[in-house]
């Protein structure tokens, strides 16, 4: 194979794994807005805040601490003990289902029936909402998240790929971070448990009943407040993983956030309602991304990943306003 | 008793029509017009001109014209301070291009260019709506704030990126550059927020503002009766860009003077315009005056709290000042949707029939 072939392929592969990531944080959207119909602007600062509170507990630094000490004098910083992950991991996820739980009490509650673009609207305050909590309660340098993912390139991969090159000297196998590996298994372990929730316990019935329709699941029986506080808790862990992903990758920090924007081209593209669709627009933007930046990069130059994304989604929409997998949208008078 | 229609009689049309139906509306307007160009000026301090009452009037302006997108069309945007740096670069290219040109035809001119990109990113939103809609003015966003920080031609191509403004003078006054005095630059700036402010009341209350609102409530049924949503919506785009697009020359060419496209107009401009909207109250030229001066004045106010005050270290406070302004949000769509206007409708109600309850 020719080496631009081959650089092209590398290129392709970067993007799997960049997209796989997109996909994490598209899943969580897809959740809530099939249970509540709320465009949910917040999922990737909820990524964000989950990631924060993880390190914050590993570390044992006292919530607030920039807080207390500006307004008592003090200087408390750490409680003095490392929490194991094993019990960070769970600790998190616990204050990402009282995130979820304050959510639908102070603000869902009162919006509800309110028209959707009041809602996405409160859910843009949730997310500036957030962002300074997240800052506040933990600090705002730049964190490195480690829960024990293996770091660097696949050896074996680059290895067995070598091959490939048929003897050309500047080729030495494609690299890929063995994280991204990780990334690709775990978010097939969410989405295939994500499934079967929904198609086989109680709960993920009710779920389903809920996202059909409102009213219907209400006269059965369904209590509307609890599939909420669910999905969003689903939502919020779905965002705690896609956080530890990204954070391990890249450190956690604000940047974060504005990545997870990307995850609303990979929405449009594979449609607001469908978790395969997320996974398949993500993996899309990922690699389109990477391959366009690849091959367009001497004629028009770099950082084109900043807006391919969003264009190709808004070219895309004109043909298929409804997205890949998304349910044809009928409107009525 | 103060404040009522009652015994206010009309007998032309033309005074029945008037911006102001009622006297003590008329009134309070002209006495605040006066005070704008009468007095502030002389008691204009550089500290208030730079740091409230010129970002203020300025937002104005956009406020208007993403208002007039949102909430007189409902089609949502997320592309505000991409487009604001159409308006500040096309201010740019046009005023070193033709030095002799007056700079407030040069600010029009940059709003018609802005216009015209507005229109082109609004093209989608013929076929696609809601939040589909919102991520693709993202793609405006991304992409044209991408153009101006990479091709070279847009900044001249000036080592450090950043685009910087000469001095241009106004009916003989410096107003743009070093030598410009708060008090021209402030004057620039009302006369625009003024003409602006006028144009975007009548448009919005005649034939075409009546379409918008037709098509923001529901844009089958309004086909139906026979409004041309491809009018409607590029109107509502183009109008809304040319405001946008003044705001963001004016934040160039006469506040900051001299900007980088990334720093100056990102995403977050976007959205504090977008917040400016929501609390000032959708569909609402005085809630566009409120909502921009709240969110000016709210990190002023804090800053001077919670830093000056409290003695909090700066960084501490600007978190908090995130944190208030997403609980403001919320606060506002749960408590009031219609945002700070709907509050003064509802005293201005109470007003009438002051002193009694009822």
């Amino acid at each position: 194979m020719s080496e631009t072939v081959l650089f092209a392929i590398e290129a392709a592969i970067n993007g799997l794994s960049v997209g796989i990531m997109y996909s994490l944080v598209a899943l969580g959207f897809v959740l809530i807005f099939k249970a509540s119909g709320i465009f949910n602007f917040a999922q990737g600062v909820m990524a964000l805040f989950a990631a924060l509170t993880l390190v914050g507990f590993q570390e044992g630094a006292v919530p607030f601490s920039h807080l207390i000490n500006a307004v008592f004098g003090t200087s408390v910083h750490h409680f003095g003990f490392n929490m194991p992950t094993i019990i960070a991991i769970p600790a998190t996820i616990a204050v990402m289902i009282g995130f979820a739980w304050l959510v639908e009490r102070v603000v869902l509650k009162h919006l509800v029936n309110q028209e959707p673009i009041i809602l996405f609207m409160a859910t843009i305050g949730l997310a500036f909402f957030l962002e300074g909590l997240g800052d506040i309660m933990w600090g705002a340098e730049v964190k490195r998240l480690d829960v024990g993912l293996p770091q660097g390139g696949n050896v074996w991969f680059e290895e067995n790929t070598q091959w490939l090159g048929g003897g050309n000297e500047n080729f030495f196998g494609f690299y890929i971070d063995t994280l991204n590996l990780y990334a690709i298994a775990i978010a097939a372990i969410l989405v295939i448990a994500l499934v079967l929730f929904s198609q086989y316990t109680k709960q993920g019935r009710a779920l389903r009943a809920v996202a059909d329709d409102h009213q219907a699941a209400l006269s059965v029986g369904i209590s509307l407040r609890f599939i909420w506080v669910l999905t969003w808790s689903i939502a919020g862990i779905v965002a705690l993983v896609a956080g530890i992903m990204w954070g391990s990758k890249s450190g956690v920090q604000f940047s974060l956030s504005l990545i997870a924007l990307k995850a609303l081209p990979v929405l449009m593209l594979g449609g607001f309602t469908s978790i395969p669709g997320a996974i398949a627009g993500g993996l899309l933007i990922g690699v389109g991304e990477k391959l366009f930046d690849f091959f367009m990069q001497p004629i028009i130059g770099g950082a084109t990943e900043n807006w391919f994304a969003y264009m190709l989604a808004l070219a895309f929409l004109l043909f298929r306003p409804q997205g890949l997998f998304g349910e044809k949208i009928i409107e009525r008078v | 008793m103060l404040y009522r229609e009652a015994g206010d009689f009309k007998s032309t049309y033309s005074s029945d029509n008037q911006t102001f139906p009622i006297k003590g509306d008329r009134y309070a307007y002209w006495v605040a017009v006066a005070f704008a160009f009468l007095v502030v000026p002389f008691f204009l301090t550089d500290y208030w001109a730079n740091s409230i009452i010129i970002p203020l009037l300025i937002y104005v302006i956009a406020v208007l014209g993403l208002n007039i997108l949102i909430g007189y069309c409902g089609q949502l945007s997320l592309g505000t301070g991409g487009f604001m740096a159409v308006g500040a670069y096309a201010t740019y290219k046009l005023t070193y291009a033709f030095p002799w040109m007056p700079i407030y035809i040069t600010f029009i001119i940059a709003g018609l260019i802005t216009s015209a990109v507005g229109v082109l990113f609004g093209l989608p939103s013929l076929k696609i709506k809601g939040f589909y809609l919102a991520v693709a003015t993202l793609a405006a966003q991304f992409f044209l704030i991408w153009l101006f920080t990479r091709v070279g031609w847009f900044f001249n191509d000036s080592a450090t990126g950043m685009i910087t403004m000469p001095e241009r003078e106004m009916f003989g006054i410096v107003v743009s550059g070093a030598g410009a005095s708060s008090v021209a630059i402030y004057l620039t700036c009302l006369i625009f927020v003024v003409g602006m402010a006028w144009l975007a009341r009548n448009l919005t209350r005649g034939t075409i503002g009546r379409t918008w609102m037709a098509i923001r409530d529901m844009d089958i049924a309004a086909e139906i009766i026979g409004v041309n949503p491809l009018i409607a919506k590029l109107t509502a785009f183009a109008v809304s860009s040319f405001f946008v697009g003044v705001a963001g020359a004016l934040t160039f060419a006469v506040y900051l003077g001299s900007i980088e496209a990334g720093e100056a107009f990102g995403i977050n401009k976007s959205f504090l315009v977008l917040f400016m909207v929501i609390i000032g109250g959708l569909g609402s030229v005085l809630g566009s005056f409120l909502g921009a001066t709240f969110l000016v004045c709210l990190p002023v106010l804090l800053k001077l709290l919670l830093v000056d005050l409290m003695g909090w270290p700066a960084d501490l406070a600007r978190h908090f000042e995130v944190l208030v302004i997403g609980a403001l949000i919320i606060l506002v769509l749960i408590a009031e949707p219609h945002g700070m206007a709907a509050i003064w409708r509802t005293i201005k109600e109470k007003l009438r029939l002051w002193p009694f309850p009822h």
